[in-house]
């Protein structure tokens, strides 16, 4: 789609599938490559012996709060606000493979791209932070095996997400001070006030905090997302610091820390890849 | 796994109802044809389509007309109806994930079957440029019906006067070949499939689509949904006051964000 100014913008509602009428005929050679490939896209949960035996027994887990925090800013501020107490042990992990997962990392960094942590104190409280890129095809399949593992009964979920500011849209044209922001969507039994506005049509949110959305929509489970807008390019302090008033919101069950560890915070920003070496 | 998941307190009935639904294609024609329908008519949403096939997207209503009803959320599809109508709208607002568009096809055509709809149409578009000579002259909308619908709905088809998509040859230019012309529906997403599949399956099912390119495909959508309503009479002579038709609220800042005036 081109623009009136002719400059040709990728639109995410107008991808088109051409199949071109005819479907490909496939082989026996073709078809065991594609099954191959599909379980390899699969989606694994791994939780540690307590959590997998007791789910073995047909107990889910009690959940009073789900956490879930996707991107960096997200996922690194529960890391320096959150985690940084004693109080949390890691209960599991969700490994995904796809065309963006690095062939040449170890066991280790796979195992932290989506990790589970709960609370030692009130077990009723489970984090889950996703650094990783979770492909269109594995969005559903990820919610659907995740929430079959937590009791649906007085369960909240609140997911923080980070996104760029350019993928917001409003009329009045942004000043370049605006940035970071937050914006709020709520499935339709979730009650009380959010912590910020709620997103304006026409914004859509998309990935895997639409996905959980959508999820707790249909089965009634009260949710809110939190989507953080920031105009720089990888994770920053000021970014991070919009999500404080959204898990402020959920009162005891999650304390913040007010002097977030320098330590943890350095190591996350640094995290990124310089992407471009032209001003170095 | 069930598919079709009602929402709160709206019983789902869909017996002898006529189903119209928009196939995913270009400039997204159809779907904005449907949004018109559902805006206008200010049908109700009585449930949602929840499957694994479809990128997930989420949103504010997009059919708000006040502040009250604007935080309410919605998904990438859903069920609309009008029981006084007899007529049932789904909505599909995300594209198909490409390998699952034979699942979601079936999907659709059992979820069809099991619905007891009457009727169904299938809004679409193709890509104007590869019209071949004969798709060239006269109007830009064609249909296609089924064999069980051509039964009960053949005298009105005759009626509206409207041309039937062409089939075109499998290879143009060549004529001492045996091969019978083939239907072509490119940039049409799962029309094509969903329309074979309907034959086989023995559903009455009809494809109005459009001959178009993408931009801004507004006025397209307008004429689809005006060519619809000869048929299905929604609206009366919705031609006479040009904007019958409500445009929805989401259907603002389609080209992005203002710009800021300081430019210029």
């Amino acid at each position: 789609m081109a623009t009136f100014f002719g400059e040709v913008l990728s639109v995410f509602s107008r991808a088109v599938e051409d199949e071109d009428g005819e479907e490909l005929v496939e082989d026996e050679e073709d078809e065991q490559i594609r099954r191959e490939l599909e379980e390899k896209r699969e989606v694994h949960l791994h939780w540690n012996s307590e959590v997998s035996e007791s789910l073995q027994s047909g107990n889910k887990l009690q959940c009073s709060d789900f956490i879930l925090a996707v991107g960096h800013n997200a996922a690194s501020f529960l890391s320096v606000y959150v985690l940084t107490s004693s109080s949390w042990e890691t209960v599991g992990h969700v490994s995904v493979w796809n065309e963006r997962t690095k062939a040449s990392t170890g066991q280790s960094s796979k195992e932290s791209a989506c990790v589970f942590h709960r609370n030692k104190d009130d077990p009723s409280v489970l984090i889950c932070q996703v650094f990783c890129y979770i492909a269109d095809d594995q969005l559903f399949q990820w919610t659907e095996k995740v929430f079959a593992c937590l009791q649906h009964r007085g369960l909240n979920v609140t997911v923080l997400s980070d996104c760029s500011v350019t993928d917001y849209m409003t009329a009045d044209h942004l000043c370049t001070s605006s940035a970071p922001f937050l914006r709020s969507l709520h499935t339709g039994v979730f009650s009380g006030r959010t912590a910020c506005p709620s997103l304006e049509q026409p914004n859509i949110i998309t990935g895997l905090s639409a996905s959980v959305l959508n999820h707790c929509q249909v089965y009634r489970i009260a949710a809110v997302v939190y989507q953080c807008y920031s105009d720089v390019n990888g994770p920053d302090s000021v970014s991070m610091e919009t999500f404080k008033p959204a898990l402020a919101k959920l009162g005891k069950s999650i304390q913040l820390d007010s002097s977030p560890s320098t330590d943890v915070l350095r190591k996350s920003v640094q995290t990124t890849d310089i992407k471009s070496n032209l001003y170095i | 796994m069930k598919m079709f998941i009602a929402s709160e307190n709206s019983p789902s009935f869909f017996k002898e109802f006529t189903l119209v639904m928009p196939a995913v294609a270009v400039g997204n024609v159809a779907q904005l044809a449907v949004d018109l329908i559902v805006s206008t008519l200010n049908m109700k949403r009585v449930g949602y389509i929840h499957t694994d096939c479809l990128v997930p997207m989420a949103g504010n209503n997009p059919y708000t007309t006040c502040k009250e009803d604007a935080e309410e959320l919605h998904t990438p599809a859903e069920v609309y109806s009008a029981p006084e109508l007899k007529l049932a709208i789904l909505q599909i607002r995300a594209p198909v994930i490409p390998t699952k568009s034979k699942k979601f096809r079936q999907l659709i055509v059992s979820w069809i079957k099991s619905s007891g709809f009457s009727r169904t149409v299938l809004l679409s578009s193709s890509h104007a440029y590869q019209r071949d000579d004969q798709q060239l002259q006269g109007t830009p909308l064609r249909y296609l019906v089924t064999p069980s619908l051509l039964k009960v709905s053949e005298d009105v088809l005759k009626e509206l006067g409207w041309r039937e998509m062409e089939r075109v040859p499998v290879f143009p230019g060549v004529t001492d070949t045996n091969a019978e012309p083939h239907l072509c529906i490119p940039g049409g997403g799962i029309t094509k499939g969903l329309f074979t599949d309907s034959c086989s399956e023995d559903l009455p099912l009809a494809v109005l689509l459009l001959f178009c390119s993408e931009g801004d495909n507004i006025p397209d959508a307008f004429t689809l949904v005006n060519h619809l309503n000869d048929w299905l009479h929604l609206l009366d002579n919705p031609s006479q006051e040009a904007n019958k038709w409500k445009i929805p609220n989401s259907w603002r800042l389609l080209f992005g964000s203002s710009v800021p005036s300081a430019l210029f």
